[in-house]
């Protein structure tokens, strides 16, 4: 095994956080060039005008999917040193139902909001400084909040873990849905463009 | 005047207004699953290079954190959501992997524009919604997604991309609550895009 590269102590703090700014380079080109800059390109989703949102996010899941397995199949990377993210459910499906409804309303998500800013949009100004001032009025409520945020712990679990399947099984499951979906939006956008 | 004339006329006029805010024609967007391969590998690079994923939200929860110490050291040093974004106060709290890559983004985000002549001071919104309409509803829509990511604790990108890649059982319930919050709402705000 030799990567994660950080975790092997090929680098130390200082070379990580200048590596973290050129990956957010390319995180932020990449998100420009999709046109995830735009307000009107990103809501489209939601009136099945333009399905760039779910076609972009969904593609970048499989190929990440994709590259972790092949590269720890192949004995370079160790992916016990990657920690999966702990899942409270009912806080995230509150959480993800608010943030979606910001989504249309406030026309971005937090890092498309961001290319917004560096390419000049006055309403992704605008928006920035709301998500913010919603993360103030969280950190103002957390006394009161604080057990609902910690409440439904289920652990570091996956959905290969939950369905009882191998990680292979369950990926090549969200690789064929993946794939169904990108037919289907397809055939949205064809449809609603006549 | 004949009909080539009037033609001509038009598209001299779509030039000039484009000119005239991006200073030439801005070019089109990359097909969606080009930029989504490319995110797609940079968060396997993340993965690869800090055994970690990307982010956003959590960028500005510090910012937040440092904020409110700076106004009210007390205040944020008794408040648990804050205190688990300041450390133990040997390393600047801005001294993150998701801090700096967020200046990232926003650099990777102003070339990518910069070289497709799409940076320009505009408002985005739909025709039947007056500009200052549209910043009403992009601060509350802000306002509603930076409380909604940090109850699913994160967004369309560390939750999203990054655990949606894991495949974590909490980040695909909050991407399908975002998707599902998002519609459920898009009809109520078609006035502001459509």
């Amino acid at each position: 095994m030799s990567a994660p590269l950080y975790q092997i102590g090929l680098f130390g703090d200082s070379t990580n956080l200048l590596l973290a700014m050129m990956l957010g380079i390319g995180f932020g080109f990449f998100l420009e060039r999709g046109g995830l800059g735009s307000a009107r390109k990103l809501t489209a989703q939601f009136y099945f005008t333009d399905m760039s949102v779910f076609k972009v996010m969904f593609s970048a899941i499989v190929t990440a999917m994709l590259g972790l397995f092949w590269l720890s199949w192949f004995g370079f990377l160790d992916l016990s040193l990657i920690h999966t993210l702990p899942t409270y459910l009912v806080p995230q499906v509150v959480g993800g139902l608010l943030f979606g409804a910001g989504f249309v309303v406030g026309g971005y998500c937090p890092g498309t909001s961001c290319i917004a800013v560096s390419t000049g949009k006055g309403d992704g100004y605008v928006h920035l400084l709301g998500m913010i001032a919603g993360i103030v009025l969280f950190g103002e409520m957390f006394p009161i909040l604080e057990g609902f945020y910690n409440s439904t712990p289920v652990g570091e679990i996956t959905l290969p873990q939950l369905v009882g399947v191998t990680p292979n099984v369950a990926m090549f499951f969200i690789i064929l849905m993946a794939l169904g979906g990108f037919a289907l939006a397809g055939r949205i956008e064809r449809r609603r463009s006549i | 005047m004949n009909s080539t004339m009037l033609k001509s006329k038009f598209f001299t006029r779509i030039v000039n207004r484009s000119t005239e805010t991006t200073g030439r024609i801005a070019e089109p967007y990359w097909n969606p699953y080009y930029a989504g391969i490319g995110i797609g590998m940079v968060l396997l690079s993340a993965f690869v290079i800090a055994g970690r994923g990307l982010g956003a939200s959590g960028a500005f929860t510090a910012l937040v954190a440092v904020g409110v110490e700076k106004v009210a050291p007390h205040h944020a040093a008794t408040n648990a959501f804050y205190r688990s974004y300041l450390g133990d106060g040997t390393t600047s709290p801005l001294k993150d992997w998701l801090v700096f890559e967020i200046v990232g983004v926003l650099i990777g985000g102003y070339v990518s524009g910069v070289l497709a002549g799409r940076v320009a001071s505009v408002v985005e919104k739909g025709p039947g919604i007056s500009s200052g309409a549209r910043l009403g509803y992009a601060f509350f829509g802000g306002i509603a997604m930076g409380f909604g990511s940090k109850l699913a604790r994160g967004c369309t990108s560390g939750q999203g991309l990054t655990g949606g890649a894991l495949m974590s059982v909490g980040s695909w319930a909050f991407m399908i609550a975002v998707f599902v919050g998002g519609y459920a709402t898009a009809y109520f705000v078609r006035r502001e895009w459509l």
